[in-house]
């Protein structure tokens, strides 16, 4: 069973065959694979397999010849495309041409060959990735040798007993579909039994199998049919807002457009007409020969001049578009400061059409683990039967990883482990030589550099950095655990029925045993095969040997080495279930028969005896052993706890599918039969396993899982003393719970159950039933969990921590200061959500938090209501009568530091309160109601932070999606998960965290970051320039066009309205196309208006974007009202200068087409905020490019280009002073309002983005200064660069929109506080009900009731009560958890003042 | 592993970390209004110069339409006559400098007409044959005559050739004495030596390479007959044919007819009596247009321009009167914060 394979990936699984045959279309639910091993010699016809799709992918959208064609057609898809290849093919209709129609169609050949090679190129791209995925190697079971890489196949027990050569059963599911977590099938063997499978039985293409040696499998899916493949959709198509906007205004440039031509035909019918019958000499016939009617000529002009103008459409509009953005992602992408050492990666653009989006955010939502947070558990404190172990050295230890993290800058190499060493030696136990080893090996563990280089050590072993690892042990409950096993131990060794322990000892024991074993880590060695991990004996034959002679007795050992031969112990027959399922879970009957046997309990003579706690001087070894040890966890939490075990020498040294092995203290190694294990889900909230106890032989089930569950189940308290006890207990426990939550950790409940065989048996029975049941198998999969996990004996409670990513409160912070609304969405429960909100800034302690918790539909529509009520008569005096009358008063947080608070008025209506929302997954559930979605919405609004706990993915898109849609606002939304993944979806931008869990987010985002902090410059800056220079450039293209079109437009005057041009038809078609292009390009691509640093340093300047300031409606006419005026002018003034002379007509409409380039390119001059040394060589280019093209032109040929010719016109014209002269004068007379516009409004109006580029011209140390000042607000900024804030509206916080009331509230909002603290308030609190209103579950709900009597006082008219902004009203939450059914719920709220 | 990780972090170059040197003009009033204030002075001095030179030039028009009743060719106006003649008359005060050059000037003449600008066939004017025998398709209607006959020069363009010819004349003691008028050179050089060729002659003669053709409907004679005076200008490289073919830009144009450089007039029309005698033939009132003949003298800037030194001037008082209300309001705001 040799097998060696280059495999695909990570993934060292081996390949079997794939096989795979599509039954006839009637029989469409399933399909049904074979062996293809069996069909080796059976070409074609034979093989049942045949018609299911190979394993080649191919994502290529093209072949050679379909290239052609599929691409064309394609492009026709775009509207604009199709119009211009209309307008070009108008130009062959002889009666309406305007130009050389070969020459028409230049264009539209130019932008869709351009548009055609990049799809060319990229559809190269996805062609090499193919190939190479598709000449991967794999090692498939067959003679003939396939070149296929791993799909889908199916996991069969990691067991070399299985010979697939000899497999020939039959596999019968579902069709190919695209639902990751959904697999049904049976296996059929010859026997005719059937096995169900299910999706744990499946590996999908793409994964990456941990600590498994080898793998067998089948193919059940290949090529275009994995799941995978299934849930590719190709890249997305978004559309910007910014191309919303610029939509709409194509389509007025459309109706420019044809207003235009309209007025020429109607003046060529006019024109026409007024000659009458009189034709004069330089009237032409039509074609015909005929004599056309006013009107006939009008229609026929019509289409002409819509040739003529065509350039008002700026076709090349959306390929430049196209490649700015290309560019600008590719400036993203290159971003040092995007990269992220650690992991290697830096930022994905995913979709390539939306850069400019991320300048024009509102809302953020924001998971929590993973995103705000590293998602590094790290096990933090325990409270264990009652009694709290506080780990204060271990806290000692998590703030030096803190602290050494921040210090980390500064001092490179300092002795800085000293002290660290010293705490941590503080207490004696047999850790400090591994806590030394691993300090001296992770010096600066925690910090970024160590971070990585632990993650490049343990690249397979996920959720394992040192910080992770390292716990340092509570000196009492270390106590407890040694006594605890040294009882055991004793007693053991006297036959003593093991129940005689005291129960805390007891449940210390149990406690720590299920935190090891329950679970699904599995364990591996970094230096050896992992395969040989898992027989330890083998790794260290010495110890184990010796332990073998010690204890006489070696069926402690069993493990996977003795169990895979058949001739193992007696003893042993346990680990006999060898590759005789191919289930995960053992068959019934093998299962109910071993509950019979009977093993005999073992003594250790020697080991119990010892005098000496044995960790003492087994210590090296030990620590050795551990080191060598890796935990790979599903999930971070999982191996937190294994960690935290292993401190307290509770070690998992071995987990086999039917076994877990753990080494204590004094007991040496305890193999637990593993007799089942229901893995975690999201509804149950929970895992158990069952396993058979070596000690007392009992059947126990261990269970973890959330708080709230848990406690639940716990077993109803008798009224006896032990029963008084026990409420106590639970009581503790409940108070350490709410403690821990408090402080930020992530809480699980510990607890077990010892059942009887009987029980257990029938238990078991209907389980296996469950798991075969193909129809409604989730359902009864969770009933019968349900059945397992009740009655309960509560063991204790951890508590984990889950560090902030670096740099998360500053990001938030200033993301908020830049105007974001920032919400989080988590599914942590209310206080750890609520305290992690707390720890990177999010709620403000200052602030109020209002906390909605109802049980029912009444209850949160009452809530809402009064949370309503209450922020209105808190904040407005005068509440408005219905939300839109609220529309007026601008944003009360937002405008603080915004210089514009018009601007910030039009996109959040609503006030913005120093307030915080917190609300629960149950009443998120009644509040996105239809009937209540407003009215959460009015509250949500108006809260400065929200954060929504215990909410599913569904309900998290769903949030988004009403704000998105109601509140008409850009929306983002950040995470890392699967659960994120509708999220994400929903927004308008969604934002993937490439972290530990997987890639799921990642697939579904627009933009991969590899940490939280990075959104900071992502948005910041890149969003803001992407932004502002697409915007401009938008415009600018509209100005261009229409500029140079209304100069055609004028000279119809001149022309009879007969669509002649003085330019020249090839200026006329290559001007936009080449000419002006490239200057805008540069521009467009990398003009900056304020320089990355001040943009962060002054996030204020993102509102810029986010009001969509350098891009409103009424720029769009600003823009063509200069581009009319600019045409006039460079019109007319070369009209007077030639007007009745004898001025041919290419020899004048030369020097304009000259003059207007010279005047674009200097508006462009005007508009460019940077000069790099590439917007003078794309300028000089242009011009150059010009006169180039113009004098080859014009000397060409004497004869061709009808119907213009303008041979020798530039050369003479280039002789001629008056063209000079023109040149001069012109486009500085065009220019002169527009330039003295930005002069006026940059030196004496300036906005915030002009006041920071001022600044970026500071030197550097004098802007740190002006940005230092005490937190510097714009507001005062602007005073600084401008001569007196009175005349700078902009600047000034509060504009005519806003009350005088409320703007003293807010202006001398410190001055006031110092007063409210000052007056002497009563504490008032309003009592809480929690009045059953529904007879739901539990039935409690919370009708927040603010009786505030304040209300007069607040809204007294005109004064300036210390309430009207200041009420510090702190609405606590907090839980007294009664015995489980009798829960009940009840709020303080307390004013305090 | 290290080389792994190196491949993937980004270039750290001014370019891609976008951090080229780059200078960043700031409209500040500092920089402005000085600007403005250059810029002003700078037009209004050329705007000067511009504005004298175009003083110094002398432009002499007369309209000779005849749609006034008095006007010395109202006679001629009527279609009926054939081969009319008038003559207008106009006195110098003071000498004409010369060169002399000597305009027929058109109103409300649309030669920018995209139909007849394009109907004429550019290769037939450059000489090759096989156009003759069959014009291009622009030039219909004026393609082939009533007789299928192919007509040279095809198009409306040619076939509206201005055919008023002048002669001018010196009055003195109430004689008349001729003042020479100079043909040649008035066309652009271009057009006579590379754009327009006749056909090369068939036995030595223009008329015989035009056999087979006809003459433009409204030309009383054909192409090769065009000056009878001078053999070489003649077909399609006759200076008032080629000046007709160069297409005004506006309604409103000038075209050179002759130049003044010749004899006694060499250095400019003397002070005295004039009188032009015109042969009438183009008929304009039917599109209510306008015909005069324009004497004028040139300087380096071309023909009188008055417009452009007022457009300079214009210019550079809007820069200057910019600049002071910059000033103004800067200086106000200035010191209002000051205090």
């Amino acid at each position: 069973m040799a097998r060696e394979i280059g495999e695909s990936g990570e993934a060292k699984s081996t390949k079997v065959k794939k096989h795979k045959r599509r039954k006839s279309k009637k029989e469409s639910k399933t399909r049904i694979v074979h062996a293809n091993i069996l069909y080796d010699h059976t070409k074609g016809s034979d093989n049942p397999n045949r018609h299911y799709a190979n394993n080649k992918i191919k994502t290529t959208k093209y072949t050679l010849l379909s290239f052609l064609p599929k691409n064309l057609f394609e492009q026709f898809h775009r509207f604009a495309n199709v119009y211009f290849v209309f307008i070009a093919l108008l130009n062959f209709v002889p009666v309406v041409n305007a130009f050389q129609p070969e020459l028409a169609i230049a264009p539209v050949v130019f932008i869709l060959s351009v548009t055609a090679i990049k799809d060319l190129w990229e559809d190269y791209r996805r062609h090499r990735s193919d190939k190479e995925i598709n000449h991967m190697d794999c090692l498939v079971y067959s003679r003939a040798k396939h070149k296929s890489q791993m799909v889908i196949f199916l996991c069969l027990l990691q067991d070399c007993e299985f010979d697939p050569l000899k497999y020939n059963s039959v596999i019968e599911c579902e069709k190919p579909n695209n639902d990751l977590n959904r697999f049904r099938g049976y296996i059929i063997h010859c026997s005719g039994r059937r096995d169900g499978l299910y999706k744990d039985n499946l590996l999908l293409r793409g994964c990456t199998i941990r600590n498994t040696e080898e793998a067998v499998g089948i193919i059940i899916y290949a090529g275009h049919e994995t799941k995978a493949m299934l849930n590719n959709n190709g890249p997305r198509y978004k559309r910007s807002k910014l191309e919303r906007q610029m939509n709409v205004d194509v389509f007025w440039c459309v109706i420019i457009l044809l207003v235009m031509c309209l007025f020429s035909a109607i003046g060529h019918g006019l024109w026409m007409f007024q000659y009458g019958d009189k034709r004069p000499v330089f009237d032409v016939l039509s074609p015909e020969g005929t004599d056309l009617s006013p009107v006939v000529s009008a229609i026929y002009l019509f289409l002409t001049m819509i040739i003529v103008f065509q350039v008002l459409i700026p076709i090349s509009l959306f390929v430049s578009i196209e490649i700015v953005k290309i560019c600008q992602v590719y400036f993203i992408h290159q971003d040092a400061e995007l990269y992220d050492e650690e992991t290697d990666s830096h930022l994905q653009c995913r979709a390539l059409n939306i850069t400019e989006d991320l300048g024009q955010m509102q809302y953020i939502f924001s998971d929590k683990t993973g995103t705000l947070t590293e998602n590094k558990m790290v096990f933090r404190r325990c409270t264990v039967a009652g009694v709290e172990y506080s780990h204060d050295a271990n806290a000692r230890r998590l703030a030096m990883y803190q602290e050494v993290d921040s210090e980390e800058e500064d001092c490179t190499s300092h002795g800085g482990t000293l002290p660290r060493r010293d705490s941590v030696a503080s207490h004696q136990s047999g850790k400090v030589v591994l806590r030394t080893h691993s300090t001296k090996s992770h010096r600066r563990t925690g910090s970024r550099a160590e971070a990585k280089r632990a993650s490049i050590l343990s690249k397979h072993t996920a959720f394992s950095s040192p910080m992770e690892k390292d716990i340092t042990p509570d000196p009492q409950l270390m106590d407890k655990v040694n006594e605890c096993s040294s009882q055991m131990e004793f007693m053991r060794f006297h036959s003593q029925s093991i129940r005689q322990i005291p129960p805390d000892l007891c449940d210390v024991f149990d406690f720590f045993i299920a935190l090891t074993i329950c679970n699904t880590v599995v364990v591996s060695s970094p230096n050896q095969p992992r395969q040989k991990v898992r027989r330890y004996e083998l790794k260290s034959p010495v110890k184990t040997i010796e332990d073998f002679i010690k204890r006489f007795t070696p069926s402690r050992l069993t493990s996977g080495s003795n169990s895979s031969s058949s001739s193992s112990l007696a003893t042993n027959r346990s680990s006999h279930r060898v590759g005789s399922s191919m289930l995960s879970s053992p068959s019934a009957e093998s299962t109910l028969t071993k509950l019979n046997e009977e093993k005999p309990p073992d003594h250790d003579l020697q080991h119990a005896f010892r005098p000496v706690p044995p960790n003492y001087d087994k210590t090296k070894a030990l620590a050795k052993d551990e080191c060598e040890l890796r935990y790979e966890a599903e999930s971070p939490d999982e191996a937190a706890l294994v960690y935290a075990a292993r401190a307290y020498k509770c070690a998992l040294v071995g987990r086999l599918p039917d076994q877990v092995t753990v080494e204590l203290p004094h007991l040496g190694r305890l193999s637990f039969e593993l007799l089942h294990t229901l893995g975690f889900d999201s509804t149950r909230k929970r895992m158990s396993v069952v396993v058979k106890h070596p000690l007392t032989e009992q059947i126990t089930v261990y269970t973890k899982g959330a708080d709230s569950v848990i406690m639940d189940l716990i077993r109803p308290v008798t009224d006896d003393v032990k029963g008084k006890r026990q409420r106590k207990f639970l009581f503790k426990t409940q108070n350490y719970l709410n403690l821990y939550a408090a402080d930020g950790l992530r809480t699980l409940c510990i607890a077990k159950k010892v059942v009887s065989k009987e029980e257990y048996a029938s238990w078991l029975q209907h389980h296996l039933e469950a798991e075969t049941a193909i129809q409604k198998r989730e359902e009864l999969l969770f009933e019968s969990a349900l059945r397992l996990e009740t009655n309960l004996h509560l063991l204790g409670a951890t508590g984990i921590e889950d560090r902030l990513q670096d740099g998360v409160p500053e990001t938030i912070a200033s993301l908020r200061k830049a105007g974001l609304q920032i919400w989080v969405l988590t599914g942590d429960k209310q206080e750890t959500a609520i305290n992690i909100a707390y720890a990177c800034k999010l709620l403000d302690p200052e602030e109020e938090i209002i906390t909605l918790n109802a049980d029912s539909q009444e209850a949160c529509a009452v809530l809402l209501e009064n949370s309503l009520h209450y922020i209105q008569t808190k904040f407005l005096c005068n509440p408005p009568p219905d939300p839109q009358a609220a529309r007026h008063y601008s944003s009360f947080h937002f405008s603080s530091p915004v210089c514009s608070p018009d601007s910030s008025a039009h996109t959040s209506p609503f006030l913005v309160h120093q307030l915080g929302l917190v609300i629960d997954g149950r009443t998120l559930a009644y509040a996105l109601d239809k009937s209540l979605e407003d009215k959460f919405l009015a509250v949500a609004r108006s809260c400065r932070s929200v954060l929504c706990c215990r909410s599913t993915p569904l309900q998290k898109s769903m949030v988004v999606k009403l704000v998105r849609n109601k509140l008409k606002v850009m929306t983002l939304a950040i995470g890392d998960g699967a659960n994120d993944v509708s999220m994400i979806q929903v927004a308008d931008v969604g934002v993937g965290i490439s972290g530990q869990e997987g890639m799921q987010a990642v697939m579904a985002s627009d933009f991969a970051l590899p940490r939280f902090r990075y959104l900071q410059k992502l948005l910041l800056v890149h969003g803001h320039w992407c932004y502002s220079r697409l915007a401009n450039m938008i415009l600018y293209f509209f100005y261009k066009n229409a500029m140079f079109v209304a100069l055609i437009f004028w000279y119809q005057f001149y022309c009879g309205f007969s669509g002649s041009a003085m330019v020249d038809q090839w200026y006329l078609i290559f001007f936009n196309l080449m000419f002006s292009a490239f200057p805008q390009l540069i521009t467009g691509t990398l003009d900056k208006d304020v320089s990355a640093d001040t943009l962060q340093e002054l996030p204020q300047l993102y509102m810029n974007g986010q009001n969509s300031e350098e891009y409103k409606p009424y720029m769009f006419w600003m823009n063509m009202i200069d581009a009319c005026y600019q045409s006039l002018i460079c019109f007319f003034i070369p009209y007077f200068a030639y007007v009745d002379s004898d001025v041919d007509l290419f020899t004048w409409g030369t020097p304009i087409t000259t003059l207007a380039l010279f005047t674009i390119l200097l508006h462009l001059g005007i508009e460019t905020k940077t000069w790099t040394w590439m917007n003078w060589v794309s300028i000089g280019f242009s011009i150059s490019l010009f006169f180039t093209v113009a004098l080859c032109y014009n000397a060409s040929c004497p004869t061709c280009f009808s119907p213009s010719n303008t041979y020798w016109t530039m050369q003479r014209l280039l002789g001629d002073p008056m063209f000079y002269l023109l040149c001069v004068v012109t486009p500085i007379a065009a220019l002169l309002p527009r330039y003295f516009y930005r002069a006026c409004q940059g030196s004496l109006f300036p906005n915030p983005v002009q006041v920071g580029r001022q600044l970026d011209r500071l030197p550097a140390d004098m802007r740190r200064l002006f940005l230092s000042q005490s937190r510097m607000k714009l507001g005062s900024l602007c005073s600084l660069f401008t001569p007196r804030a009175l005349f700078i509206p902009l600047c000034r916080p509060f504009q005519k929109d806003y009350r005088p009331r409320m703007k003293q509230a807010h202006v001398s909002g410190t001055t006031q506080k110092e007063k409210a603290i000052a007056s002497p308030i009563p504490p008032k609190s309003v009592e809480m009900w929690d009045t059953p209103l529904s007879s739901k579950t539990s039935g409690n709900h919370v009708i927040l009731d603010l009786k505030t009597q304040d209300k007069a006082e607040t809204c007294r008219p005109g004064s300036d009560s210390p309430l009207s902004g200041n009420l510090d009203c702190a609405m606590e939450a907090s839980y007294t958890k009664d015995p489980p059914a009798s829960r009940t719920l009840m709020y303080q709220f307390t004013f305090t003042d | 592993m290290k080389k792994e990780e190196s491949s993937e972090r980004p270039d750290n170059t001014a370019f891609t970390q976008q951090r080229l040197p780059a200078w960043q003009p700031i409209l500040s009033a500092g920089i402005v209004i000085p600007g403005f204030l250059i810029i002003g002075l700078a037009f209004i001095g050329i705007g000067i110069a511009l504005f004298l030179t175009s003083q110094t030039i002398q432009v002499l028009e007369r309209d000779y339409t005849g749609y006034e009743q008095d006007s010395p060719c109202f006679s001629c106006t009527s279609s009926s006559t054939k081969n009319c003649t008038c003559e207008i008359t106009f006195s110098l005060d003071k000498p004409f400098t010369g060169p002399v050059f000597f305009y027929y000037g058109l109103t409300n003449y649309f030669q920018s007409f995209r139909k007849y600008g394009v109907s004429k066939d550019d290769n037939q004017l450059s000489g090759d044959t096989t156009y003759f025998k069959s014009p291009q398709d622009q030039c219909f209607p004026y393609q082939y005559d009533s007789n299928k006959k192919p007509i040279v020069p095809c198009g409306a363009l040619p076939n509206s050739m201005f055919n008023d010819t002048f002669e001018l004349f010196h009055v003195v003691n109430k004689t008349k004495k001729r003042v020479p008028l100079d043909g040649k050179g008035i066309s652009w050089w271009t057009d006579y030596n590379i754009k327009y060729r006749n056909p090369s002659p068939v036995n030595g003669s223009l008329a015989n390479a035009f056999e087979g053709t006809v003459k433009p409907i409204n030309w009383p004679k054909p192409a090769y007959e065009l000056d009878p005076t001078d053999p070489n200008n003649n077909g399609f490289m006759n200076q008032d044919f080629l000046v007709w073919m160069r297409r005004a830009a506006l309604p409103q144009f000038r075209k050179l007819y002759r130049r003044i450089t010749e004899g006694d007039y060499a250095a400019g029309l003397p002070a005295g009596d004039y009188s032009v005698t015109i042969h009438y033939n183009y008929p304009v009132l039917n599109f209510d247009g306008r015909k005069k003949v324009v004497f004028s003298n040139v300087s380096w800037m071309g023909g009188k321009n008055e417009f452009l030194g007022i457009a300079y001037l214009v210019v550079g008082s809007l820069c200057l009167v910019m600049s002071v209300v910059m000033l103004v309001v800067y200086a106000k705001f200035k010191f209002k914060e000051d205090s």
